[in-house]
């Protein structure tokens, strides 16, 4: 019955049944980017462009007691230099707070500051002028009188409201959040070993390569305003655009064109870009901004920065009891527009523990303001730290107990058939495979002869450590994660498909491409259940004006929310042209079937008719068709996963490193990752999330902290201090894969996007301490520098 | 900040004749005076290496030579090697491989991958890791783009393509 022929670039035999989905199809959007034909927001140029640039507080807290403008706005091709009183006409101010994050609370907080800094980098004023160059000559002119207040810097003295930084607050806490299952006590009493630790993960940043950025032009005479945004949620934009600068949200566009990287930075409020929307507005022109690359150090989410205490019950044979856990993070001086900072640490909560089928679990949350920048949402969103606390513990404990690492796991892993299953901290998983998963990576990776490998170089000096994670991982993310709280956030998304009359296929689709592949996964999908080859699929992406309304990118949700929405709308495309087909050919659907382009026999697979054909007379001979026929060529369908909270993924990460003892330098010798996402659409691209994601975890866990002075300044706010993976340090990274698909979708895809990110950290942290065991040193605070290493030997 | 200069160069293998600020940096100058967008500017401080260019037949980064300096200098861009076919069997390496993903640091990395496959065709994954580690990733985690250049090199070697 199957009887199709392979399209053009897919080796013949390589399509099944399943079309396209499954193959390791090139990216058609990537040519333009290979010959650097991409459009970012810095290559575009409108007449009358303005460019602005920020004034910012050197102070980590401060009163602002006068700012002098004269002098700047004498210089050189400048057209406004504005402070925030002003700027307040036109932008409302924003506090960012979620109902269900019960008790949260931050102040408002204003496009740019009015009356006091709370962080060194936050803006106070703004100047505009005719380039980017002539604004930044007039920065230098502004004449400020500051009066510093107290900075507080480190997340204790937060805590103990050493100062309190908010007036209209009676301390320094953000969010706080107590979770008991009951009986963790009476768990611990009982246990044959107890193991504590206390883990401290320093801050960093996403560095996209691309600083954030936006181009907003505003027109007086329609009262519009079109914003080209380098972001992953142009429709959440278009909302907060129009509701703080008071524009109908019709009369609002965000237009999301190439975007140079993301990983979470680009989905959040940042005060600067309200500003220069708001100047556009005020000043009646486009008005653009990128954040260079200082700025981007010290204005971009920061995000992690945890001191969390966890302790481990558990039995002599390898039973894990309970999970105690106390986590204090730090978040800036204001809880981040409109998905909060307060999630970050909720997620620890929920996380921690998660692969385990223990019972017992109690957990405590402090989630606090400090005068550093903010932190908010980065890719992974507190699995890091979730997964690196509990692989890190688990592997004290079974070096307690004398036990192998990946044999005590196992014993412990919630059982393949178990599902569905509810964590002991209330997550409700539908099927994971655990189980599985760590027997196709300790396979992979060849276990035990590295252990043998390991014992051997052991005796030469050479200090080797392997180390394991098991992680689970939130995607595709219902209304319970942001909706549910009040913020207008869409979990549900759309795509709206036609065919054209040349036969062609466009899909509008309202989640967003940053380099994921998302648009030629949704191509893949289109193409597939049209039974239409890919070259006739053009994807849209990234335009409130264009697409159906949605999300966008973030939470791993692309893949398994917007291709289940183009699915369903291809699917209902394909019978409305067999319909069109149907009359054409006097004969009914169910005959006829859509292969390769074509109208064909159901049965003997004979061509009837081209596409290009059936649109010929869709659209321009409809006369020729019976007067009760109406053709409908076009087709939208959106989709909302409500079945379960969030559709988790499971996976388990290993290390291989080497340490120099002698220097503390940390050798990865290789990675290896085997995961479940559910369906794969495109195993290219779902390895490659897995390698980035990886990479950009084993920097949090090596390389990259955002270092702050005693004062609250950051120290390493560059490039070449602030140490990022580079080619020559990454080890080669292998990937496997289980696929149990979801059931809550036809398509059955979760989300990959975050998983190598989750459990890179953990992985490495336990490589090293393995590597360290038989000197009895261990790290516990990433980054894991060479200097930490060292002072865990003792050696500094 | 009102010095300017005249200067005269060869961009892409056209002559071009501008009078600009002094102080103007040659990756600006490129994007700014001339239209040509698609090299990137990732930290203006000589780190990243989105902006590599070829000044002379050698790569430099644009944000630390200022146009100035490139009076009367031959200038390649993507742009320029795009057209030229220069770069494509690494793009199409890269394109297989998806050896990228926003794309941001892209132009840049062809660029010193490109250096590397003329210079040193034996280079070996390590001396690719190596020579690529000017340039920052921030997306693929490196693995892909190793990949892509190994095969354009080890393609060279068995003498399956020329360069």
């Amino acid at each position: 019955m199957n009887t199709r022929v392979a399209p053009p670039g897919i080796a013949p035999g390589n399509k099944a049944e399943s079309g396209y989905i499954g193959q390791s199809v090139a990216r058609p959007n990537a040519k333009r980017l290979l010959q650097g034909r991409g459009v970012f927001v810095d290559d575009l140029r409108l007449p009358r462009l303005a460019h602005v640039a920020f004034f910012r507080s050197p102070h980590a807290h401060a009163r602002i007691r006068k700012l002098e403008f004269a002098k700047a706005r004498g210089m050189p091709g400048v057209i406004a230099v504005v402070e925030g009183r002003a700027l307040a006409e036109y932008c409302t101010p924003w506090v960012a707070v979620l109902g269900h994050l019960k008790g949260i609370k931050s102040p408002p907080q204003n496009a740019l500051a009015i009356g006091r800094a709370c962080w060194a980098g936050e803006a106070v004023a703004a100047v505009v002028a005719e380039s980017r160059a002539q604004a930044e000559d007039a920065l230098e002119c502004i004449e400020a009188e500051w009066e510093p207040l107290p900075a507080v810097v480190a997340m204790e003295d937060a805590l103990a409201g050493r100062p309190v930084i908010h007036p209209e607050f009676e301390d320094n806490i953000c969010f706080k959040r107590e979770f008991d299952t009951g009986d963790v006590d009476a768990a611990f009493a009982r246990a044959d070993v107890v193991v504590e630790e206390t883990f401290d993960f320093g801050r960093h940043t996403g560095v996209t390569l691309e600083g954030r950025s936006l181009l907003a032009d505003y027109n007086a005479a329609e009262h519009t305003l079109t914003v080209y945004h380098s972001t992953q949620a142009p429709h959440m934009m278009q909302d907060i655009f129009s509701r703080h600068l008071a524009i109908p949200e019709a009369n609002v566009r965000v237009i999301a064109k190439d975007v140079g990287g993301s990983y979470g930075i680009k989905v959040h409020v940042y005060p600067d870009e309200m500003a220069t929307a708001a100047l556009s507005v005020m000043l009646r022109r486009p008005v653009k901004f990128v954040a260079d690359r200082l700025e981007s150090f010290l204005t971009d989410i920061h995000a992690r920065e945890h001191k969390a205490t966890i302790r481990l019950a558990c039995n002599r044979d390898g039973e894990i009891l309970a999970f105690d856990l106390d986590d204090l993070t730090a978040i800036g001086p204001y809880s981040v527009y409109p998905r909060t900072s307060g999630i970050e640490g909720n997620q620890v909560v929920n996380l921690t523990g998660g692969p385990y089928k223990h019972k017992h679990y109690r957990a405590r949350l402090n989630v606090v303001f400090t005068n550093k920048n903010v932190t908010c949402q980065y890719r992974a969103v507190g699995h890091p730290i979730a997964v690196a606390i509990t692989e890190g513990i688990v592997d004290l404990a079974a070096e307690k107990i004398g036990m192998d690492p990946a044999e005590f796991r196992r014993r412990n892993l919630i059982p393949d058939d178990a599902y569905p299953y509810t964590s002991a901290s209330g997550m409700k998983f539908e099927q994971l495979s655990h189980q599985q998963v760590l027997d196709k990576l300790l396979k992979l990776m060849d276990y035990d002869k590295l252990r043998a490998e390991q014992a051997e170089l052991r005796k030469k000096g050479v200090y080797r450590g392997i180390g394991l994670a098991a992680m689970i991982e939130v995607t595709n993310p219902s209304p319970a994660f942001y909706g549910v709280g009040g913020a207008r956030i869409s979990s549900q998304d759309g795509a709206a498909i036609r065919l054209e009359p040349t036969g062609m296929v466009t899909c509008m689709v309202s989640v967003t491409e940053q380099g994921q592949g998302t648009e030629a996964i949704f191509a893949q999908i289109a193409a597939t259940a049209l039974g239409v080859t890919m070259d006739r699929v053009r994807i849209v992406t990234g335009d409130t004006g264009v697409t159906p309304y949605g999300g966008g990118t973030w939470a791993s949700r692309g893949a398994g929310i917007g291709g289940e929405a183009v699915l369903q709308a291809s699917k209902v495309l394909r019978s409305n042209i067999l319909d069109v087909a149907a009359v054409i050919l006097k004969t009914s659907g169910e005959m006829l079937d859509v292969r390769d382009n074509d109208i064909v026999d159901a049965r003997t697979g004979e061509v009837k008719l081209s596409l290009a054909e059936l649109g010929r007379i869709a659209y321009f001979r409809p006369d020729t068709l019976p007067l009760d026929f109406q053709s409908e060529l076009m087709v939208t369908r959106h989709y909302t996963p409500r079945s379960y909270g969030f559709a988790f993924t499971n996976g388990f990460q290993a290390s291989l490193v080497e340490v120099d003892t002698d220097t503390g330098f940390v050798k990865l010798l290789k990675h290896w990752c085997v995961e479940d996402c559910g369906t794969i659409i495109n195993p290219q691209l779902v390895d490659e999330q897995i390698r980035g994601g990886i990479v950009q975890g084993i920097g949090g866990a090596l390389f990259e902290e955002c270092v702050y002075s005693a004062e609250g300044q950051m120290l390493n706010a560059n490039m070449a201090d602030y140490l990022v993976p580079m080619a020559d340090e990454m080890p080669d990274i292998i990937v496997g894969h289980v696929v149990t698909p979801t059931k809550s979708s036809e398509l059955g895809a979760k989300g990959a996007g975050e998983a190598g990110t989750a459990g890179a950290p953990g992985a490495v942290m336990n490589a090293i301490n393995d590597a360290l065991r038989p000197l009895h040193a261990r790290v516990t605070v990433q980054p894991a520098t060479p200097e930490r290493v060292l002072k865990a030997l003792g050696k500094v | 900040m009102d010095h300017s200069v005249e200067i005269t160069l060869t961009v892409n293998g056209a002559k071009v004749n501008r009078r600009i600020p002094a102080r103007l940096h040659l990756v600006d100058f490129l994007r700014d005076e001339l239209g040509l967008t698609g090299s990137h500017v990732g930290c203006e401080h000589g780190v990243c290496g989105a902006c590599t260019l070829r000044v002379d037949g050698r790569i430099v980064r644009g944000c630390l030579m200022l146009a100035a300096q490139a009076d009367g200098k031959r200038v390649d861009t993507i742009e320029g090697l795009s057209d030229s076919g220069e770069l494509a069997e690494l793009q199409a390496a890269f394109h297989v491989r998806n050896a990228l993903q926003c794309g941001f640091c892209t132009p840049g990395m062809l660029m010193a991958a490109h250096d590397l496959v003329m210079n040193q065709p034996h280079a070996t994954r390590e001396q690719i890791r190596a020579h690529l580690s000017g340039n920052y990733c921030r997306c693929t985690g490196y693995h892909a783009i190793i990949d892509a250049v190994e095969t354009v090199l080890s393609a060279h070697r068995t003498g399956g393509t020329q360069a």
